[in-house]
Parts: structure tokens; sequence; C-alpha cells
């Protein structure tokens, strides 16, 4: 039974056994000089086991007695993670290196924290994904903190853990109240308990409290409080990691538990669902417009992303969480290159976050300010991009599940949100001469950039075929 | 009244009490030795209710070394926790009308209760004949919950991983005792001995 | 009659009671002896005397320690936290005399024979760090202070070893039970069935460890009086400071029990043939106690930096090093099952 079990979670193992060994290797070897090719290293592994993961993944597995699902929905949630988690790794490198904070252990904790993130969508048990979302919190917590000497990393570092050893104090309490109820922490033994229809009082508890521990890790309002000074106190690469793979990774979590474990009282969560879709795509908007440190501009665009993917989760169909994969896919995309744009600006060799530095940058770097409006508008979901298309396939679930007023909200929501993605375009096209930037050096970034803004253009022919893969994942998930 | 449920009474009380106290306790070094208090309460009940291999873990790692840290943290750190308190003071209000929504809200559902039909022959957890239950958890631990084993694992290494990036700094300025090299020293090479003449010096 | 003493509850805690004064008293009686055994053999080492006044060879010199001790002012210092001033030496005594509780003598002979003894025993000698970190922060000085803080790091860091060794012992046996440890030990070639041969290097490890986790010399930095101005118990006269030094004596006696149980077979004695008894158990514990107040006598005490070093970068490996061993040793039979004592 173990041998069987133990080739399922292949991947997971091969991951953990990589991060373990390059940790002792590089420990009684070259230390942090070795950090760069270990960086390279590592996302050559993610990409790999990414590419064999969506390659070789077929049917559904089951693993220790239900704790773990092998399935299309998490195989798609893994590759998304892994992928973008590579990309970011590769990113991150010559920025770290050349300000000193590149440390070997850093991509070694993201490679855990990756682990975690394929745990939490794989979960088939309460417990399993408690460990699981600890052993990618935990990760995430130091990395925030990696520039340890800066007082704004510390504090992101501290905010973070604390609030989040907060959610996970909610989401427990939540989970001991399911617990209590259902006799058992696998999800199969709790969608039968829950029956169909209403859920009892006991059971509503303890969904609340773990829609309340989840929606704080994937920001959504009322739970986002810490997400604008994690993203801004955070070394960038960071952050762009923070937006990327663990926004997918509580997504799919988020949708797993509640299509997994409560796919019979629907209704009642999805009211909650589309209150906080509702909720976060206001705020994502309307807090973003004062902002002026694209850091903090793009946590409050990550905050209102979330809400729009939540309405395909709202939705509760098989359509919803198709739309909702999607919407994450090129979201992550669409970061990756934000990310990238960001990452790249400076001045005399220092990061600069502050939006007013874009002034008429498009005079010097046409190009690059090409992309970055692509993206943009795209982030701003205006019609030709893709980012329009992901926001089309979660209206069209919800329009679907006859939730006409979410679809009016979010398109009201997005209306104004456009308006300060609308206003980097305008300062780079239009704005006043002013002190420039330096034109940035890593071709890896320009790469990425570059890379991501072509993807929002040419994917609306026919979004590279995930489309399909995503149908096939959510039909696993909804049934 | 049996022995049994005077011990639980005993515990139990001692738990709260020290539960409480930690809270109220105006110096914080008393608020961690009555933790400490609850901690052992606590692992009484553990043993009353048959899980000694439990109780035992808890007094070991919780008051041994958990609690400890606590102590030297708390001795060492020159907190101003009457500043603190002051502080919590301006919230109080505020944070006792959460609090009372929140028992209420529990209250109801607390009071509406129901478990499913089958939930306690699910939970009951029947300790296989013949086995002490140090090796029926064992049995649990590393059979049917060893993802879980092995993850919990990973978060202590990861925890450990984030202990050390986050503070450890190499200090070039600092002497170190290198044993081997000290061990390996030839006394020969090490040392000259000089006949040193009266009046002359070296 | 002796349903008085099996049925009701007077009757049980009159037998409890009973048991825990026939352990006590002779413990007590013999710490005395063992003290002045100690303070000879130290001095035979120096070539110096020792104790040679008080009663004959001065067998009286410890009783003559206790009534001066007892009639002494209790002295606290100012702005000391009364309470816990007071509570850390009863704490120290207590934690451990409890630890005795699940220490057998003899097949059968232990107040409370439990499945977790030696898991017990472990905590108990855990919580006895409690009594030098109250002691001294509850003295309000600077030195006590310091001096608390070092032995309790240095505590903490040699149970590390002391757990993970015990965990080898208890994969050998397959239960935590003084009993069965004792039993599984037992075999047909007298002292060369006992632990020590199997788990050799482990009985060195476990000896040292026991030296610094009951602040034994080499490792005594708490009362390192010469060069860091003793430790916690600095502020400490009379009883309190009667009371920590008995806990500490104690609870060495209790790692020569310890000892003796995990690695010499307990009350099983070493020739086959000969009958087995609380003899062998005395004689054993007797033996170890030797080879504290010889370690006492023959070392030089550690600097602190090497306490440490030692603590965490040598011992903490080996004996990790050695639990992996042992599971595969014991899994796989090897060393014709000198590992594998199950059943």
């Amino acid at each position: 039974m173990i041998q069987a079990d133990l080739n399922i979670i292949l991947p997971e193992i091969v991951l953990s056994v990589f991060a373990m060994s390059a940790l002792v290797g590089t420990v009684y070897t070259a230390k942090d000089r070795a950090a760069g090719l270990l960086t390279w290293v590592t996302a050559g592994v993610l990409a790999l086991v990414a590419l064999w993961i969506g390659l070789t993944g077929e049917g559904v597995n089951v693993a220790f007695g239900g704790m773990f699902h092998d399935d299309a929905f998490a195989r798609f949630a893994k590759v998304t993670i892994l992928l973008s988690a590579a990309v970011v790794l590769v990113m991150s490198q010559d920025y770290m290196a050349r300000r000193g904070m590149l440390r070997f252990e850093y991509p070694v904790l993201v490679t855990l924290s990756a682990v975690g993130m394929m745990m939490m969508v794989s979960a088939g048990d309460l417990i399993a994904l408690y460990m699981g979302l600890e052993l990618q919190s935990l990760a995430l917590y130091v990395v925030a903190s990696l520039r340890r000497d800066s007082m704004k990393s510390t504090e992101a570092g501290l905010k973070y853990f604390i609030l989040g050893a907060l959610s996970s104090g909610l989401l427990l309490y939540g989970a001991s109240l399911i617990y209590g109820f259902a006799g058992t922490t696998l999800f199969s033994g709790i969608i039968g308990a829950a029956g169909d229809g209403q859920a009892p009082l006991g059971l509503l508890f303890g969904l609340v409290f773990m829609i309340a521990g989840l929606a704080f890790k994937v920001s959504a309002v009322p739970f986002h409080m810490w997400t604008p000074d994690v993203y801004e106190g955070s070394p960038t690469p960071v952050t762009a990691f923070f937006a990327t793979a663990p926004k997918v990774a509580a997504m799919a979590l988020f949708a797993r538990v509640m299509h997994d474990a409560f796919g019979g009282v629907s209704n009642d969560w999805g009211q909650i669902v589309s209150l906080l879709a509702v909720l976060s795509m206001f705020l994502g908007a309307i807090a973003a417009i004062g902002q002026t440190n694209i850091k903090r501009l793009m946590a409050f665009s990550s905050i209102a992303h979330m809400g729009y993917a939540m309405i395909g989760l709202a939705a509760g169909t098989a359509l919803g969480v198709e739309a909702m994969l999607i919407y994450m896919a090129i979201y992550v995309t669409m970061n990756i290159g934000t990310f990238a744009f960001i990452m790249s600006m400076e001045k005399d060799g220092k990061p600069v976050t502050d939006i007013s530095a874009l002034n008429m940058y498009a005079k010097r770097e046409p190009g690059r300010a090409l992309a970055m409006l692509v993206l943009m508008f795209s982030l701003a979901g205006v019609p030709p991009m893709l980012g329009f298309f992901a926001k089309l396939g979660v209206w069209r679930a919800a329009l679907d599940a006859d939730m006409v007023w979410l679809v009016v909200a979010s398109a009201v929501a997005s209306a104004i949100g456009a308006f300060y993605y609308l206003r980097i375009v305008y300062y780079m096209y239009f704005g006043e001469e002013g002190e420039t930037l330096e034109t940035g050096r890593a071709p890896v970034l320009w790469v990425c950039l570059m890379g991501s803004a072509a993807v929002m253009v040419l994917g609306i022919i026919n979004l590279f075929g995930i489309e399909g893969a995503a149908a096939a994942a959510a039909a696993t998930l909804v049934n | 009244m049996t022995i049994v449920a005077l011990a639980f009474y005993l515990f139990a009380i001692c738990a709260i009490a020290g539960g409480l106290f930690t809270v109220i306790s105006r110096n914080p070094v008393h608020s961690v030795l009555w933790l400490i208090l609850a901690f052992l309460s606590s692992a009484g009940l553990f043993v009353l209710l048959g899980a000694e291999f439990v109780a035992m873990l808890l007094v070991i790692v919780y008051v041994g070394a958990v609690a400890v840290l606590f102590l030297f943290v708390v001795m060492m750190l020159d907190v101003d926790f009457a500043g603190l308190k002051a502080e919590m003071a301006k919230y109080m209000p505020l944070a006792l009308l959460i609090g009372l929504v929140l028992l209420m809200q529990f209250a109801i559902a607390f009071g509406a209760w129901e478990t499913s039909q089958g939930a306690d022959a699910a939970r009951a957890a029947v300790t296989p004949e013949g086995i002490e239950n140090t090796a029926a958890l064992g049995l649990l631990l590393y059979d049917q919950y060893f993802l879980i084993f092995q993850l919990s694992g990973l978060i202590l290494l990861v925890a450990m991983i984030g202990a050390i990036v986050l503070t450890l700094r190499h200090r070039a300025d600092v002497k170190r005792q290198d044993v081997l090299a000290q061990m390996y020293r030839d006394p020969a090479k090490a040392m000259q001995l000089k006949d040193v003449k009266p009046g002359q010096g070296l | 009659m002796v349903e008085f003493f099996t049925n009701t509850y007077l009757g049980m805690f009159l037998v409890i009671v009973a048991q825990i004064l026939a352990l006590l008293v002779p413990l007590l009686v013999a710490l005395a002896f063992l003290m002045y055994a100690d303070r000879k053999i130290w001095a035979a080492v120096m070539m110096r005397r020792g104790p040679n006044v008080v009663g004959a060879f001065g067998l009286l010199q410890s009783f003559a320690d206790f009534i001066k001790y007892m009639v002494k002012e209790v002295v606290f210092p100012a702005g000391a936290d009364r309470a816990v001033f007071l509570l850390a030496p009863m704490i120290s005594l207590v934690m451990a005399l409890v630890a005795w509780a699940v220490i057998p003598f003899n097949d059968g002979w232990v107040i409370s024979d439990i499945n977790v003894a030696i898991l017990y025993v472990f905590a108990v000698s855990s919580l006895e760090v409690y009594g030098v970190i109250m002691g001294g922060w509850a003295s309000n000085s600077k030195y006590p202070f310091l001096g608390s803080l070092r032995s309790a790091a240095q505590m903490i860091s040699y149970e590390v070893s002391i757990g993970l060794i015990i965990i080898g012992v208890i994969i050998s046996t397959g239960s935590m039970n003084f009993g069965s440890i004792v039993q599984a030990q037992d075999g047909n070639y007298g002292l060369f069935s006992w632990y020590w041969l199997p788990h050799f290097p482990m009985l060195f490890l476990f000896f040292i460890s026991a030296l610094a986790e009951t602040n034994r010399p080499p490792f005594d930095l708490p009362e390192a009086e010469s060069e860091l101005v003793a430790g916690y118990q600095v502020e400490y006269s009379s009883t309190p400071f009667l009371l920590f030094m008995i806990g500490e004596l104690v609870a060495v006696v209790l790692m020569c029990a310890l000892v003796s149980l995990m690695f010499f077979g307990g009350w099983l004695s070493p020739i086959p043939g000969l009958p087995d008894g609380i003899l062998w158990m005395v004689l054993k514990m007797l033996f170890v106690f030797f080879m504290f107040s010889m370690v006492k006598a023959i070392t030089p005490r550690y600097r602190y930096d090497q306490l440490m070093r030692l603590g965490w970068k040598v011992f903490l490996p080996m004996s990790l090093f050695w639990v992996v061993f042992v599971a595969f040793a014991a899994k796989f039979e090897w060393f014709w099952g000198a590992f594998a004592r199950w059943g």
C-alpha cells in the first residue's frame, strides 16, 4: 500500500529531497557563493517537475486513505505554481545578487514552500490541508523578511507572521468545529456528513471560520490588511513571488475545500464567497487610486483580482471553477511581466518604486513602455487583451449561475480600477519631464516582460490551449 | 466521589486557575510560571484520559523546553508591559464588545449543536487490543498519518532554516576555538627551551 | 485486615505513604553517607585526609553540616520575590525526589509501575531546570541571574542528547517501562548481555551528559565560585540552600540509578547462576557514584563555550546518528540481534 502511495506523491518527494540535499550540500561547500547557481538550478528543477506533472499525470489517484488527491485539478494548479515559482526565481537572481541579499537559503525556501503549495492543492483532508498551508506560509514569512537589516522588510515579515498565525488559528478552529460535527477530517467523510441543501448550524460555523482563514491567505477583503504592507516591505522579487504562486495555491485550495468537502451545501458558502468577492473588487479598485508606490498599488490590484477570481468560485459550478483556473493562470502571467518591469525600475543602482518616476518613460524606452502598456491594459481588462477574456470567463460563469448582480458589480469595479492602471500608462506617455530612470540591464527581466506582454496579445487566439486542461480540471473537482 | 473524579477536578481547577492568572498576573515572569502550572495540569488531565504518552510529551516539550524559552525571553527582554497594558486598555471596550458578540454567537452555535449520524462512531478511536497506547499511537503516526507526520518534519525544517537565515551573522572579529588545530599542534614546534644566562638576557 | 489496605481509599493511601517512606528514608540517610564518600574520595585522590573529625572517621560530618544549615538564619536579599525565592529550592528538591516513584530496585519493587516510566523520569528531570531559573531570577541580583541563565542553558543542551540516548535504549527494548528494560538485558551471558556492550559509546555519552545535566564537575559552572562568582545560589543561605544541595545530590543518585538500569542490567546478577536482587542494583549504583566522584576529583573545569560546543556539536550529532543506527540494527537484527530485544 505504502509503495503505491509513495509513487503518487513522487513529485513532492523529489522536490523535498532536492531542497534538503541542496541545503546540506551548499552549507558544507560554497555557502552564499553558490547562491546564484543554486537559484538557476532550482528554477530548472521546478520547471522540470512542472513538465513531468503536466505531461505524464493522468487520471485520479488517491493516496494515504484519501488524504492526498492527484487529479487534473491538482495538476493544473501544480503546473501553474511550479512554473511561476521557477520564473520568479530566475527573475530574482540578478536583482538580489546585485543588492547582496541573495542567500542560498532563498531558493531552498521557495522550493519548500512550493512543496507546501502542492500539498495544499492536493489536500483531501483537513489535517493535510493545514500542514500544506503552514509549510507554505512559514517559508513565505521567512523570505518576506529576507532583507533582515531593513526595517520595512522585517516589519513585513513580522506582520505577515502574526496575522498569518491568527488566520491559521481561525482556520484550525473552524476545522475543529467541522471535525466535531462530522467525526472525520477527510473531505470525503465531511461531504457525506454535510448532506445536501441546508448545512446544519454547527457545520456552518466551522465553514465560516474556515472561509475566514482561507480568505486571509488569498487576501480577500476584509482579511486583506496585511497585503499592502507586506508587498511594500518585502524585497521586490519576493513580492513578485507572493503575488503569483501562493495566490494560485490558495485559490485552488479554496476551491478544493469548498467543492470536495462542502459541495452539497454550495448555496451556503456561495453567498459568503460572493460577498468576499464584491468587497475585494471594490476595495482593491478604490484604495489603489491614492497609491504612489507601485508595489502597494500591485497589492491592491491583487486584492481586486482575487475578487474577480472568486466570482468563478461563487458560481459554484464546473464552469465557474474552469473560469477561475484560467483567470488565475492569466493573472499569474500578467503579474510576472509587471513585476519584471518593477524590478528593472532603478536609479543609481537603487530600486525605485514611486510611480511618478515613470514620467515620459516611453520616450527613452519605447519597447518596454509598450509592453507595460499592454500589461496594464490587460490588468485593467481592456478588451483586446487577454485580461479581458479572463474577466469574460468568470462573468459567463456567473451569468450561467444566475448571478447577474455580481456581474454588474464587478463590471463597475473594473471600470473604477481601470483608472489607476491607465494612470500609469498616462505617466509613461504623457507625463511631465522629470528625473529619469536608468535603463534596465538584466536580460532576464526584459525577456519576462516582453514574453508576458506577448502572451497577453497572442493568447487571445486560443489561450494556448489551457482552456481544455482547465475544463478537465474543473470537471474532476465538480461533479 | 472517586479518586479519579477528585483528580480530575483538581487538575481542571489548577488548569483554569493557571490560565486565569497567566492573563491577569502583573509580573510577566509570574505569568509564565502560572502558564507552566496550566501545562502541568493539562498533562495530568491527559494521564486521566489514559494518554500517558501525550501527557509526558506535553511536559517534556512544553514545560521542559518551550516555557523555559518563554522565561528566558521574558526575563531578559526589558519590555514595558505596563505601557503595553495601557495601550491595550484603550481598545478594551471594543475588544470586550467583540468578545461578547462572539460569545453570544457561540452560545447559539453550541446551543443548537448536533453531530451528524455516525460522527461518534467515526470519532471513537479504539485502541487495538493488547497494545499499550504508546505503541498504538506509533502505529497510527507511521502508517495512517505517515504523510502528515513527514510534512510536520518539513515544517520544522523550514522553521529551523528560517531561524538561521534571520539571525545568524558570521562575525569576523570573534575568536573561535579550533579544537582540532589545538590537538594536532606539535609541542616541539610550539615552544622552545632557552637557557638564559644570568645578566645576559636573550 | 488485608481488605482494608486493598479496598478502602484510606488503606490504599496508607500503603502508598508507607512505600514512599520506605524509599525516601533510606535514600536520604544514604545521601548523607554518599556526600561523605564523595568528599573522602576527592580527598584521597588529592592525598588529603578529608572529613575526619565529627564521629569515627568523620562519618557524622554530613549530619553536622545538616544541623548547621538548619539553624542558620534565612536571608532574603532586598527586593527579592519572596514566594518564588522560596519556591525555587523546593522545586529543585521535590522534582528530584518525585522521579524516584518509578525507579525499581528489584523485580516489582517500585512505587508506581507505569508504562512510560523512562519518559516520566526524563520529563520530571527536565523540570529541575525551573529551580535554577526561578532561584536566579527571584534573587533580584545580577550574578545569580546570569548564573541561572548559564546553567539553565547548560541543562537544556544536555537534556537533548540524554533524550536521544534514551530513545536508543527504548528502541532496543520496545518498551519504556524500567522492568521491561531490565528484563530485556537478561541473557545467558551475564554481564555481557547488558546494554553497555551493544550501546557502548552511548554509555559514555550518557555518563558525561549526566555530569552536565546535574551540574557536576567538570561541568559545575553554576558553582564556579573561583571564576564566575558561583551561580544561581549566591544569595541563598540556610535551609533553602540546603534544599538546593540535597536536590542536586538526589539528582546525581537518580542518574546513577538510571545508568544502572539502562546499561548495567539493574538488579540482574553479572554472573550467570548467582541470584538477582536488590544488592546488585545498589552495588551498581555505588559503582557509578564512585565514577562520578572520581571524575570530580581528576578533571579540570570546562570553559562555558567548550561546554556548549561539546553538547551541541559533538554529543547531539553522535547520539542522533546512534538513534538511526540502533533503529536499523534492531530492525534488521544486526550483530545477532543484540539490538533487538523485543518480545
